[in-house]
């Protein structure tokens, strides 16, 4: 089955963005396709490259970031809910005149249209949020 | 993309105070964009967003109510909500904005978008979509 994932909390203060990265784990080895996740409202703080929790802690942002690469995840983060917490990538940056990117490797910005082509080709969408 | 899914976003949440509500409305104008059968569900607090005469100038954050009025242009013209939700509030339909879309199969004739359903109703809405996406 092709599996669409959004995950609509912050990491963190919530389970959303840990639960998800465990389903989608159990999910892969189940055999099934997870071709991309998406981050929506306060998930998108999950794609900061400079979160740094204790070393003895889950690290969220490289959980996703491994999980993408291994099996070739497409990881994006919604330009406009983005734009308004401080997410940016480089071009996003230079478009805007910041003088700073954060957006973690493996994951990418885009717009919401992703959101719903995902909806439209697979098969069930799980959202994973309040 | 010719396959037509059945959409269905639901709006559990106030207008106000988070931002759930203005980013649903972000999704859904953006998804108007593909063509897809589109519905809306608005029950709990979620049926605060269609209210009338909404003024937020004292707390210092947009009013986006009156976009609700412009989704007939997109054709987004199925609007449910819940009645349990709106009597728990204290609320009827008269509190709710007029939202209207010209209807292309019948002559462009005006017709209501706000359709008050039941509880139960609002399940079988929700059983028969494809895809529902919650906020």
């Amino acid at each position: 089955m092709k599996i669409g994932v959004v995950v609509s909390e912050g990491p963190y203060t919530h389970q959303a963005a840990d639960t998800a990265y465990h389903f989608v784990k159990s999910a892969l080895a189940k055999g099934h396709e997870v071709p991309r996740v998406f981050f929506y409202h306060d998930g998108v703080n999950v794609s900061t490259r400079l979160s740094v929790p204790p070393q003895d802690e889950r690290h969220i942002q490289k959980n996703w970031t491994a999980l993408a690469g291994e099996h070739g995840i497409d990881l994006v983060v919604c330009i406009a809910a983005a734009q308004r917490r401080g997410l940016l990538d480089q071009n996003e940056a230079e478009r805007q005149g910041k003088d700073a990117n954060n957006i973690a490797e493996g994951f990418r910005i885009s717009g919401l249209g992703q959101l719903i082509e995902m909806g439209i080709q697979t098969d069930r969408l799980v959202t994973f949020g309040d | 993309m010719s396959e037509v899914k059945k959409f269905l976003y639901v709006n559990r949440k106030a207008p106000y105070g988070t931002i759930y509500a203005l980013e649903s409305l972000e999704v859904v104008l953006i998804g108007a964009a593909f063509d897809q059968d589109v519905s809306l569900a608005f029950l709990d607090d979620g049926v605060f967003q269609l209210t009338k005469n909404q003024n937020t100038e004292t707390i210092g954050v947009k009013n986006f109510s009156p976009t609700f009025r412009a989704l007939g242009d997109y054709d987004v013209t199925k609007l449910y909500v819940e009645q349990e939700s709106l009597a728990e509030r204290g609320l009827s339909e008269n509190d709710l904005q007029e939202i209207t879309y010209e209807d292309e199969d019948d002559d462009w004739e005006e017709k209501a978008s706000i359709r008050i359903v039941s509880r139960a109703e609002m399940a079988d809405i929700m059983a028969d979509q494809d895809v529902v996406l919650s906020f």
